[in-house]
């Protein structure tokens, strides 16, 4: 489930940046880690990018589809790096059998703003489930990524090339939740300009 | 994303391609008119694409039952005087080398290509070999994309390379290249195969000894032919400027190219045989030279005895000096690595690692599974007695998680059958493996053979999910085919199993679970081999075919002793436990009805 929003979303993001003429790489997985495990996407947009894979630190954007998997690739983000994180947790079957346990949502939350000052949480479920179905969750997470500061591509684009791939009658779900997410991230956005932090 | 498949017919312009499409762009390009494959990541995307476009593009496609197969079928296009293409998973090429060996001797009429997927880090595969050696001992010409667009143009050359040499070539990729999604320049499609026959010629293409030893020769003519055809290659070329010198192929040229500063890079893509004398002069002008390539060091190795033969005196490093790692694939950290021999790029330090422990994710069989119902069936029916499960490849395998823990011995496609042979004859514990529908037939059915006609008491449950699942749904014998315009019927598993000589056949639907316990029961009593086939299809496939109805199944509370058998013993992904109740999470649940077949209080039912 997670691992079909992830690829959506680089597909998004890249058909978007080829329209823009820019220059784009990105890499998936697929097979075995689409059952159920953590994948991850990588997406390049730039003059002369060649490697589909991005170093450790890097990154200038983590889209975060669940909060545990996002810590889990925290290194591939620096301090200038913006997190867009989604707090709705999928828990691992690992630990509904009793063998792990999973943090609570509020300690990973904590663990990501001791490591970086450029956290955007969005409760992407229930703004999913505000525009109309719980299914737009991937939507919410485009629209909310679009609105921070270090986004390259016009927010319109990507709002094109997401609705262009939801099935007609979804469509206007998917533009509220796309809408939603992103009118979120922009609040969260001119709060840290009122109030700047306190190192 | 399937709209792609499509969109590679486009004319001309430009297209986001996964490298696997951007392969299949290139059979286009190249007027391909045969292909062959049996599926396996991460080269099932050409084969996907492939099946969609064939009818249009004037194509033949099919999965064949397997590697070897797919090769015979393609090698003899090929010799029919077709441009012929077979693809497949690193591993799939050890299936079909049997083939490939012989058929690189007798050669080709018009152009052949193979290529070769290799897993570095073993993502999707059961071990990382590198099947550049494979060319090498093959004695096939090697080309080695880096990137989408050059994984479709060298698709095209390779055609022309292998009709220039009369051999096949192999289009080596990895993970990385494979599914990498870059933007690729559309050439015009060609589309105007004219008939032909095939023109015997027995001297060539029928390899007695006699033949052979001919062959032979001719071969290594051929590959001094290549080596001139590499050294004037313009997929070997220099990018860059510094005393450092860089030697790179594949995936690993992009991290270098990206992140390496001050060097002069020559970079490989046409890399058995290595240009030698670009190597040579490259190596001579060099202070130092680092050989940057994943898993083995092929290229490292020949750039050394290149050195060593002209008396090169240039520092080279690499694996072989214990400067880069020869397990798993590479990545930009891997060449910011080399810090101490070259200039790298700055990047920002990276935040972390986090101290916070979090629960691990490993892939587990999807919610509403067929297969998970079947493992809980066989182990209800083994009750306290123990057995070794012998198990496959595919989904299945992941019945190694906890809490079914039925995968004891795994090697490779169809490994399951012999290996039970092999435990049930030395030892005397209970053995039961199991197969898919599809890795049946790819090599399943002779291990169940050689059971009968060696009496190996064991249980084989066919696993009967109507797909090949894991590598995207593809279609297989049991299910017959239908696109490409054309139409089969499935094989009978039943009658097959019979044909080879078992005395015990019997087919139950998972779902039933308790029938199912009770079919697998009178199985493991018979002596001798005995199969059971467990048929239900894949839900994945039926949603994907919009054929799947759900019926979403909720927990009543009320009837809820909180046993937990369902969640710890069962294990469906919809389960889980919230402040210690259970819950059915309902986007997951396919309504298969298992969990509440398990239920000890019939507390679970479908949602009113
Ligand atoms: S098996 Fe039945 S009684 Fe036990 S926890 Fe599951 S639903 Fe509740
Ligand atoms: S009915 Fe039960 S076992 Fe079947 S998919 Fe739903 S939760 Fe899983």
């Amino acid at each position: 489930m997670g691992g079909q929003g992830v690829l959506l979303a680089s597909a998004v993001l890249g058909s978007a940046a080829l329209e823009e003429g820019k220059e784009v790489v990105m890499s998936e997985l697929h097979g075995m880690a689409q059952r159920g495990g953590s994948v991850v996407a990588t997406v390049r947009i730039g003059e002369g990018v060649l490697s589909p894979l991005i170093p450790s630190g890097g990154a200038n954007l983590l889209l975060g589809f669940e909060p545990a998997e996002s810590l889990r690739a925290i290194q591939c983000a620096s301090k200038s790096t913006s997190i867009v994180v989604n707090v709705h947790p999928i828990v691992p079957i690992q630990v509904s059998l009793g063998l792990e346990a999973y943090p609570p949502v509020e300690r990973i939350l904590e663990e990501f703003a001791r490591l970086s000052d450029l956290l955007y949480p969005i409760d992407a479920l229930s703004v999913a489930r505000e525009s109309g179905s719980e299914m737009a969750v991937n939507s919410v997470l485009l629209g909310a990524v679009c609105a921070v500061k270090a986004f390259p591509l016009s927010k319109d684009t990507v709002q094109e090339e997401l609705i262009r791939r939801v099935p007609r009658q979804s469509r206007n779900i998917n533009e509220t939740a796309f809408s939603l997410g992103h009118e979120k991230i922009r609040s969260l956005l001119s709060e840290q300009v009122q109030s700047p932090s306190t190192d | 994303m399937s709209d792609c498949s499509v969109a590679v017919l486009k004319a001309e312009g430009a297209l986001l391609l996964l490298g696997n499409e951007a392969v299949a762009r290139g059979c286009l390009e190249a007027g391909v008119k045969v292909a062959a494959t049996y599926p396996g990541t991460p080269s099932s995307e050409v084969g996907t694409t492939l099946e969609r476009v064939a009818d249009k593009a004037g194509i033949y496609f099919e999965y064949s039952v397997n590697e070897k197969v797919a090769m015979e079928v393609c090698g003899a296009a090929a010799a029919s005087g077709f441009r012929a293409f077979t693809f497949m998973k690193h591993v799939g090429l050890n299936v079909a080398s049997d083939a490939l060996m012989t058929l690189i001797y007798s050669g080709t009429r018009a152009g052949l290509v193979v290529m070769s997927a290799d897993d570095p880090s073993c993502h999707s595969s059961q071990n990382e070999q590198d099947n550049r050696l494979f060319a090498k001992f093959a004695m096939m010409p090697m080309l080695e994309p880096s990137t989408p667009r050059e994984a479709k143009e060298m698709t095209v050359e390779a055609f022309r390379l292998s009709e220039d040499l009369e051999m096949p070539v192999l289009l080596r990729t990895t993970t990385r290249v494979s599914h990498a999604r870059g933007i690729v320049p559309l050439a015009p499609l060609r589309s105007d195969v004219p008939p032909r026959r095939f023109e015997k010629d027995p001297g060539r293409f029928v390899t007695i000894p006699a033949n052979a030893r001919a062959n032979r020769l001719k071969l290594i003519a051929r590959m001094k032919k290549a080596l001139e055809l590499s050294e004037l290659s313009p997929f070997n070329f220099t990018s860059g400027r510094g005393k450092v010198g860089v030697i790179t192929s594949g995936i690993a040229y992009t991290y270098a190219a990206e992140f390496l500063g001050e060097a002069e890079i020559l970079k490989l893509g046409f890399t058995n045989p290595p240009p030698e004398k670009r190597i040579a002069d490259f190596v001579s002008r060099k202070e130092s030279v680092i050989v940057v390539e994943e898993l083995e060091p092929y290229l490292e190795d020949e750039v050394l005895r290149i050195a060593k033969e002209r008396g090169i005196a240039t520092p080279i490093y690499g694996k072989r000096t214990g400067h880069l790692p020869r397990a798993f694939e590479f990545s930009p950290d891997t060449v910011l690595g080399l810090r101490s021999l070259v200039k790298v790029k700055d990047v920002p330090e990276a935040l972390g690692p986090s101290s916070l422990r979090l629960p691990s994710r490993p892939p587990v069989l999807c919610a509403g599974c067929p297969h998970r119902a079947t493992y809980y069936a066989v182990k209800l029916a083994l009750g306290k007695r123990e057995a070794v499960f012998s198990s496959d490849v595919g989904c299945y395998s992941l019945g190694i998680q906890p809490p079914l823990h039925t995968a004891d011995f795994l090697l490779c496609m169809g490994s399951s059958v012999g290996a039970a042979g092999g435990v049930s004859q030395v030892t005397d514990q209970k053995v039961v493996a199991f197969i898919g529908d599809s890795t049946f037939f790819h090599a399943g059915v002779p291990g169940l053979i050689n059971a009968v006609f060696n009496d190996h008491p064991f249980l084989l449950v066919i696993l009967d999910n109507g797909t090949t699942a894991m590598t995207g749904h593809q279609p297989n014998p049991a299910t017959g085919r239908d696109f490409g315009g054309k139409r089969t019927e499935g094989v009978d598993f039943e009658a097959l199993v019979r044909g080879c000589g078992v005395h015990f056949v019997r087919t139950t639907d998972p779902f039933d679970i308790k029938k199912t316990k009770e079919t697998v029961r009178e199985a493991l009593e018979f002596e001798g081999v005995s199969v059971v086939v467990a048929k239900h299809p894949c839900p994945l496939l039926l949603r994907k075919g919009k054929r799947l109805e759900t019926f979403p199944h909720n927990i009543d509370q009320e009837k809820c002793v909180r046993c937990y058998t369902c969640v710890r013993k069962f294990s469906c992904p919809a389960l889980s436990i919230k402040e210690e109740a259970v819950s059915i999470d309902p986007s997951l649940c396919i309504g298969c009805g298992c969990c509440a077949q398990v239920c000890p209080k019939g507390a679970i039912g479908v949602v009113r």
